[in-house]
């Protein structure tokens, strides 16, 4: 039985397997590679979306779990790629590689939602479940802070 | 047209891809006159540059984008030279192709390299386009200069846009000669240019090797011995196949020995989607024949190679008499150190996608640090010529070194031509961890000897490892002196008696190169030792490594009988300069604040070194909780590179290798019992996450007036030893083994 939810935006109706996790319906199935596989056990972050803004590690959350629900990824964040937090993440040059940034963006932007003005502690605490092998995470810290200065 | 000669073709061809002199030019056609010259839309000075009548200038990318900038940084220099404005360049990746020359993006060579190349690659566009405008306005070419993307007569104030030149540029021949820019009039180089991938990278649009989608493309999972070098003795697929969308199971040749860059062998589970593919694999029920490396055990082997750093090695560089300094002298410090196996991990494990062709060639997108390695593995594999294996270079989710093999490549050119469909390889975490191409343990011997003044008279050091040579040859059975040169021969310090000795050590699993390669366990024992003798001799650490690297002078490892590589380049142009060594000291201990008041269960540790024709200096301030587990508070790091292209690429670099290096130094190891690679993904095999990241990585670029050293490895050797030094000076407690989480300081 299809499994229906909206994605970025648009209603989704994917015939698959209930179990199969919601980071290869989106990859697989729907064909938008901005969300990374990284470990497959919630241990790195690169597979962050938003479902009903939460943010959700989808390599280990099925996909008949978000039936019904809003699933948010990095292509749709923003319509223009705008978003104060990519525009943070641009103006302080944070990728070296890239992989990952798009689950720590889709982490930060849940952390700013729900804290506005976080502080360093806060930012380490809400990020740590996001791994980033270059060592981005001075940078990302930093703009993390500038993205709140912006929507301030 | 001065300065510009005509070739006919057939000169021409003779040219082409020719290295000659110190010009490394592989230069392809400009357009020949009266060819398709005449009204040519775009001319292509050589193969890095294509300019469009349209006014853009491509330039192709022949190095891999890792994560250390290079697509950025190398565009800065090709546009520089070629006065291009930067607005106005489309950067293109360029296939795997041995016109291009060195792709092999290892070595942190891709500036240290190729600078002069890629500045004589924009020169001689900048020149022909010059020479268009004197043959259109009549005037020399010494009256015209080329600046920002257009051509101006100053004279007669006449300029023309480089896209207008182009159909006359199109009619020239390449200069055989070209002159640079005065480093004076740079516009990019030296400049901290944004992210090219910038926007990509933000927006989800950046293309990875897993990240390729072809039209009826499979998915491919693969079942690997767990053992390195068995082989499967019998399948059973029967419930693999009966998993949903899995649509076959094929058991791949088996692995070679030694193992190069061929694929491990195994079984694959192609399907319709990862998630079959995958529970497809669960499903199947394999018999192994582990074969002879099912004994082999990192704690015993530990011990071998412990047994043999304490025995006489092969001398590979003997200045003085050690042994009758050690007989005389006052005060004699041994010291063992150990630093375990370690794994890449990078964040998009290995991945890459195959399809073959009507014709019978393949075309493969990966996420390659090496494509011309990707299509002579693929060649041998499939059992056809390397021109027929077309390699498109994705980016790479990190590579660290991993991503320089072919082996998921070949993987996925084998598996499409044995199904005739396109296929993607992507290994799991797990496959990542526990079938790679491992950094190599090793165990390090140091002895010295003090006089009464605590001048280190003498010092002997034994390296032992299993050689990445064992990847390629059976023969190599101990440490290549490509790998001493990896922070051990080039040793910097003016002791009067130093005798450096290598044991042998045979491979019980892949050995491949990893950020640093060997300079991780050699900087790790001699800046660790080096603080050693500087505590035995009741001295600063900062003030004895000072001491330790003497007078001004230029460091000679041949003069001691050594072979030493140099990375490849001469010492007259990359010495190993003491006078920069002691500047990089002094720089990075004034950052720091060396000396000043700390509170308590703080410490400050300080190490230096010099890899890849590049020096780094590295302080740690470690904060030790009265658990006994340590934080490192902040780092500190001074580079000498010589010229940087992009300041804050390499700023970068750093703060990222400030990450690596304490991964390296709390939490990597790779470790094997029966065989069996005892860690499998993030929770096992940890790395630094931000909670565990400094509160600020604090670097500085040396300003050096000489030509680039490399970047992307340099900043991880010394960040090791300066946490470990650091953890002393908070504790009195001596680490001398990796990583620390072993002594539970983590």
């Amino acid at each position: 039985m299809a499994i229906e939810f909206t994605l970025n935006g648009k209603p989704q109706s994917l015939d698959v397997d209930p179990q199969m996790p919601l980071l290869w319906a989106i990859r697989d199935i729907a064909g938008l590679t901005g969300t990374k596989y990284g470990c497959g056990k919630a241990l790195c972050g690169s597979c962050t979306v938003h479902v009903d803004g939460n943010p959700v590690r989808s390599c280990a959350f099925p996909v008949s779990a978000v039936a019904g629900m809003a699933v948010t990824t990095i292509e749709g964040l923003s319509a223009d790629g705008n978003h104060p937090v990519q525009r943070a993440w641009r103006e302080l040059n944070v990728p070296q590689c890239g992989y990952c940034q798009s689950g720590q963006i889709m982490t930060a932007v849940a952390l700013l939602q729900r804290n506005p003005n976080p502080s360093d502690e806060e930012i380490a605490t809400a990020m740590s479940g996001n791994i980033c092998r270059c060592g981005t995470y001075t940078r990302i810290r930093k703009a993390i802070h500038r993205a709140a200065g912006g929507e301030s | 047209m001065s300065g510009l000669k005509k070739l006919n073709r057939r000169e021409f061809l003779q040219k082409t891809g020719v290295a000659s002199g110190g010009l490394v030019f592989a230069m392809t056609l400009g357009t020949p006159r009266g060819a398709a010259g005449a009204g040519a839309s775009s001319v292509a000075p050589n193969v890095y540059v294509n300019l469009r009548d349209d006014d853009v200038v491509e330039i192709y990318c022949h190095r891999s984008e890792m994560g250390q900038g290079i697509r950025t940084s190398l565009p800065q220099v090709i546009a520089d030279e070629l006065e291009a404005d930067w607005d106005r360049i489309e950067l293109l990746q360029a296939l795997g192709d041995p016109k291009y020359g060195d792709q092999n993006t290892d070595g942190s060579t891709s500036i240290r390299k190729h600078f002069d190349l890629l500045r004589t690659a924009g020169a001689s566009a900048r020149e022909m386009l010059v020479a268009a405008a004197a043959l259109e306005w009549g005037v020399p070419a010494s009256e015209l200069v080329a600046r920002n993307h257009a051509v101006h007569h100053e004279a007669s104030g006449r300029s023309a846009a480089f896209g207008d030149l182009v159909a006359t540029a199109a009619e020239l021949e390449v200069p055989e000669k070209v002159t640079f820019k005065d480093p004076a009039d740079y516009r990019y180089i030296g400049k901290s240019m944004d992210l090219v991938d910038g926007v990509a990278m933000t927006t989800g649009t950046a293309m990875y090797g897993t990240d390729t989608a072809l039209p009826g493309m499979l998915y491919a999972s693969i079942e690997r011995c767990p053992v390195y070098g068995g082989k499967v003795r019998s399948l059973d697929d029967a419930a693999a196949l009966k998993v949903a969308g899995v649509r076959q199971v094929v058991k791949l040749p088996d692995g070679t020995s030694p193992p190069a860059y061929n694929p491990l062998g195994g079984v694959a589970v192609l399907a319709n989607n990862s998630w079959s593919a995958e529970q497809g694999r669960k499903a199947l029920a394999i018999d192994w024949d582990t074969g002879l490396n099912a004994e082999y055990d990192s704690e015993r082997y530990r011990q071998q190679l412990v047994d043999t750093s304490h025995k006489d090695g092969q001398t590979v560089l003997n200045r003085g008499d050690v042994q009758a300094a050690f007989e005389k002298a006052g005060r004699v410090i041994e010291a063992d150190y150990y630093a375990p196996h370690l794994s890449h991990a990078p964040m998009e494990p290995p991945a890459a996608s195959a399809m073959m062709h009507d014709d019978g060639s393949v075309e493969i997108w990966a996420a390659t640090q090496d494509p011309q390695s990707v299509q002579g593995t693929v060649a041998t594999v499939l059992g056809i010529d390397k021109s027929q294996v077309k390699v498109n270079v994705t980016l790479l989710g990190g590579g660290f070194g991993r991503k320089s093999k072919a082996d998921f490549s070949a993987e996925a050119a084998w598996l499409a031509k044995q199904t005739g469909k396109p296929v993607k390889v992507s290994w799991s975490r797990e496959d990542d961890i526990r079938h790679g191409y491992y950094h190599s343990v090793s165990a390090q011997y140091l002895k010295a000897a003090l006089d009464d003044k605590g001048n280190t008279t003498a010092w002997l050091h034994r390296s032992v490892f299993p050689s990445i040579g064992s990847t390629f040859s059976a023969e190599a059975t101990g440490p290549g002196n490509f790998e001493l040169s990896l922070g051990m021969l080039d040793n910097p310090y003016a002791i009067p008696n130093m005798r450096l000795e290598s044991g042998d050590a045979k491979a019980h699993v892949r050995i491949g190169w990893l950020r640093s390669v060997c300079n991780i366990y050699h900087a790790f024992a001699v800046c660790g030792f080096a603080d050693e003798l500087a505590h035995e001799a009741g001295a600063d650490p900062r003030d004895y490594l000072l001491r330790l690297a003497g007078s001004s002078r230029k460091v000679v490892p041949a003069d001691d009988g050594a072979e030493y590589s140099n990375y490849g380049q001469s010492l007259d142009v990359h010495p190993i300069d003491t006078e920069r060594y002691k500047a990089v000291v002094e720089k990075v201990s004034a950052m720091a604040g060396w000396g000043r008041e700390l509170p308590d269960g703080h410490g400050l540790g300080i190490a230096v070194h010099r890899s890849f024709l590049s020096t780094v200096g590295a302080v740690a301030e470690v904060r030790v909780d009265g658990d006994g587990k340590l934080h490192v508070e902040e780092l500190w790091l001074a580079i000498d590179a010589g010229l940087v292209v992009n300041p804050d690429r390499v700023v970068a670099q750093m703060e990222g290798a400030g990450i690596f290096g304490m991964s390296l130094a709390l939490h990597g190891e790779i470790t094997a019992k029966d065989g069996v690679i005892e860690q499998g993904n993030y929770d096992t095999y940890p790395v630094i996450r931000m909670s565990e990241a400094p509160k600020a990585i604090n670097v500085h670029i040396m300003e050096v007036d000489a030509p680039p050293g490399g970047v992307g490895e340099p900043g991880v050797p010394p960040v090791a030893p300066a946490i470990v030094n650091a953890y002393f000076a908070a504790t009195g407690k001596r680490v001398r083994e990796l990583p620390l989480k072993k002594a539970g300081a983590v």
